[in-house]
């Protein structure tokens, strides 16, 4: 009987002592972490749609953790621990069999973009493979006032009808376009983690490494910021999203306009006839003059464009002039 | 309940007949076998919509984010958790040499696991996930019924072992009792609430997913090895006192290591970096377990030819060295950070849940099974179990490992990240031919278990004298 009791005894507190050493203890510590400065709870709509992105196993695929690695700036800057506050159940996740998505309401801020994706991936990147989710939508005749359809390519819509979000599309869209980092002050990822690891541009706004010629800097800018909706190929979504190839702004002779739409966003303008709903979002914060140039670069001369390149001082002054209309 | 050795008869292989064991051993291992067909065919369907993301994405239930989880979970608490206790009654009656302390009490926790893994799937398939924090995906009182049946598991095999006809108590049932017990820990500390807000649960998850593959199927499993290969061997175990450091180290060392998950993340760093050390510590259990059954099977590696119980333990140990090499490899930063969110790591798991658990339990089955019942599956039978599962999860491991490095570089390179999508289909492809061949294997191990039950017996198999009793005690 003793040495029953040695063994399985001895052994279970042993093992109690290491898990709360290991679990408990740090779990405890950790939950008392205050919010970090800009970090706020969730609104109820968006609380419901982080329960529908629970429910459908999001996290299987995307995680929401940004590491302070060269190869996570494109997804942002470097968790903090004041970022998880008022994250209950933690999505931090395991697998990215897709992209991060910390601060995707930031890199794919056009609700209109997520409704297309949601419905069918493939609509806006062929080369997906994220199940679409047609149950999160629904099919009517004609959409209620008020309700704006979603504008489904051709290829991917239903022969009949317009397609609607319900309820819990409608949660989860405004969920992951709350997914926004916060700015934070230079050094505040992981406790204890030496400094030296790699970090975004000391003016914490840089996202992508910056490396090789100028247009190749300005695709990689574009691939991983602007393509979701204006396509590779620069062609746009009809209807939803407008293209850039051929576009009058991107070939003007004078830049200030293509300067002005990408520092500082663009809403409810007509382009050829169409009246584009979803909001272009502003990159004037997430890039510096010289990005911004070179990704200005790439556009006015992908696809067949041809307009004039700028500079980074052009960029500056445009800058400098602020969002006056 | 009653112990009077009066009543055991003697089979033909020595084995001292305990009807009732055998109706318990059987009854978990039929059970464990049908959870293993339903949760890897689920699995073959996961895989497939790598390819076909549209395929039944009509229904919410049907989806990769529900199936996913039901897929681990019903393999982890359905299949490997039933079949390891299972396994583990039948080692600690038969090496205490004493009758099970209460046939009652086994069937309560096979109904307990069975309830909680059929309420978990329903659970899942309907959207009440608990949260999407891996293997404690169930709500949590689904959990706490299979925490119940854990309960009911350790105070059987404690009761069993305290009535033991033996001086000491074998290793194997400090592997068992020692993982029944600890799963209870693992399965409270997951549960209650307390410290599991944001970054604390963060921590709290690093610990949970780790612990309940470290500390449950990994003790389980060496346990059922400890007994199994002396027995084919007839030969006891190379050095028990070995055995017993790798039990303590173990024991020390792994419930340290779960932040290695959380690497890079906010967790404290210093976290992070105890766990990355006790990662290497763990080579000491590792290698001494490993090296142990090796050195028992010394000189008699031939007989795996001649054994497919032994050649499927065999494979279980390589499994078992193997994968938890590379855990202790994939702990360390400048790997983690290429092979981190990749499928490496679903690569790593199945190396490790299936070529060292899963092989662990079917050599165990194969072995011990038959001893119980009195009835044998065919040689070709287990042949074609084995070839496919081999074969199969090879590939299903090597296609994800390269691919997961493929992915990893992708990142590193700074590549859009389509490309890394792109740039794994292939491997997808491959993981599927791989998960084929492994469900195919479940579907003939199905069949060996209906001929080792109530099916028709096969004749004996020829190691007959590997299979005498007194090797193992």
């Amino acid at each position: 009987m003793n040495k029953l009791v040695a063994i399985a005894g001895g052994s279970l507190a042993i093992y109690i002592v290491l898990a709360l050493m290991m679990g408990v203890i740090p779990g405890w510590q950790l939950s008392q972490t205050p919010p970090g400065p800009g970090v706020k709870p969730l609104t109820p709509l968006q609380a419901e749609g982080r329960e529908v992105y629970v429910a459908n196993g999001c996290s299987y695929c995307h995680t929401q953790q940004v590491r302070p690695l060269p190869q996570d700036q494109v997804f942002g800057r470097p968790s903090a621990p004041g970022d998880f506050a008022y994250q209950t159940p933690e999505l931090l996740g395991s697998e990215r069999t897709g992209p991060d998505l910390t601060d995707v309401g930031v890199r794919r801020g056009s609700d209109v973009w997520q409704y297309i994706h949601l419905y069918n991936p493939r609509a806006v990147e062929p080369a997906s493979i994220m199940p679409s989710f047609p149950f999160l939508f629904e099919i009517v005749d004609r959409a209620p006032p008020g309700v704006a359809p979603a504008p489904i390519p051709k290829a991917y819509a239903p022969a009949h009808g317009v397609v609607i979000p319900t309820r819990r599309a409608q949660a989860l869209v405004a969920y992951l376009l709350s997914l926004k980092q916060p700015p934070q002050p230079a050094q505040q990822t992981a406790a204890g983690a030496p400094s030296a690891t790699p970090t975004p541009a000391a003016a914490g706004t840089a996202r992508t490494p910056v490396a090789g010629a100028p247009l190749a800097r300005g695709k990689q800018l574009f691939e991983t910021n602007c393509a979701a909706c204006h396509q590779s190929n620069g062609r746009g979504l009809p209807g939803a999203f407008p293209a850039l190839a051929g576009n009058a702004v991107a070939n003007a002779a004078d830049a200030t306009e293509h300067i002005h739409i990408v520092l500082f966003g663009l809403q409810g303008k007509t382009i050829d006839g169409v009246k584009y709903a979803s909001p272009m979002p502003a990159w004037g914060a997430q890039f510096d003059d010289r990005q911004i140039a070179d990704l200005i670069n790439y556009e006015r001369s992908a696809w067949g464009n041809h307009g004039a390149p700028v500079t980074a001082a052009e960029v500056a002054k445009v800058r400098a002039a602020g969002n006056g209309k | 309940m009653s112990a009077d050795p009066a009543a055991h008869g003697v089979t033909p292989t020595g084995a001292v007949a305990d009807s009732a064991l055998g109706r318990v051993f059987a009854g978990y291992t039929i059970f464990a076998t049908a959870w293993l067909v339903f949760a890897t065919f689920v699995g073959l369907v996961v895989a497939y919509k790598f390819g076909a993301p549209d395929f039944w994405s009509s229904q919410p239930w049907l989806t990769f984010g529900r199936l996913r989880p039901i897929h681990t979970n019903d393999t982890f608490y359905g299949f490997a958790s039933i079949a390891l206790v299972g396994l583990a009654y039948y080692v600690a009656a038969r090496s205490c040499r004493t009758r099970l302390y209460s046939t009652g009490l086994a069937w309560i926790g096979l109904a307990l696991f069975n309830l909680a893994a059929l309420a978990g799937t329903v659970a899942l398939a309907a959207g009440d996930n608990a949260g999407d924090l891996e293997y404690r995906e169930w709500p949590w009182p689904i959990r706490l019924i299979f925490a119940a049946g854990a309960v009911v598991t350790a105070i059987n095999l404690l009761a069993t072992v305290a009535r033991r006809n033996t001086h000491d108590i074998y290793l194997s049932n400090w592997y068992t009792m020692g993982g029944a017990l600890f799963v209870i820990v693992i399965a409270t500390v997951g549960i209650l609430p307390w410290y599991q807000y944001g970054l604390g649960q963060v921590a709290v998850s690093g610990y949970f997913m780790h612990n309940s593959v470290g500390m449950w199927f990994t003790p389980m499993t060496l346990g059922i090895f400890y007994y199994a290969l002396p027995k084919l061997l007839s030969r006891p175990i190379y050095s028990y006192a070995l055995g017993v450091l790798a039990f303590w180290t173990n024991l020390l060392f792994y419930p340290i290591i779960g932040a290695h998950h959380f690497l890079f993340s906010p967790l404290p760093w210093w976290l992070q970096t105890t766990a990355i050390v006790f990662s290497v510590a763990m080579l000491v259990p590792v290698w001494g377990g490993s090296a142990n059954f090796a050195l028992t099977a010394r000189g008699r590696l031939g007989d795996v030819a001649q054994s497919y119980p032994l050649a499927f333990i065999m494979v279980g140990v390589l499994g078992y060295f193997v994968g938890s090499t590379q855990g202790t490899f994939e702990a360390f930063r400048s790997l983690q950070a290429v092979w981190h969110f990749t499928n490496f790591t679903v690569g790593h798991s199945h190396l490790t849940m299936y070529g060292f658990v899963t092989f662990g339990i079917w050599g165990g089955v194969y072995a011990l099974l038959p001893l119980a019942t009195g009835k044998y599956p065919s040689r070709l039978g287990m042949g074609a179990h084995f070839w496919l599962a081999v074969v199969g999860s090879f590939i299903y491991v090597i296609s994800l490992s390269i691919g997961g490095t493929v992915q990893g570089l992708d990142w590193v390179h700074g590549k859009p990240f389509i490309q890394s999508v792109v740039d794994m289909n292939p491997y997808y492809v491959w993981r599927g031919v791989g998960g084929i061949l492994m469900f195919l294997s479940h579907l003939v191990f199905a069949w060996n278990v209906w001929r080792m039950t109530w099916g028709r017996s096969a004749a004996r198999l020829p190691l007959a004298p590997a299979l005498a009793e007194g090797a193992a005690p």
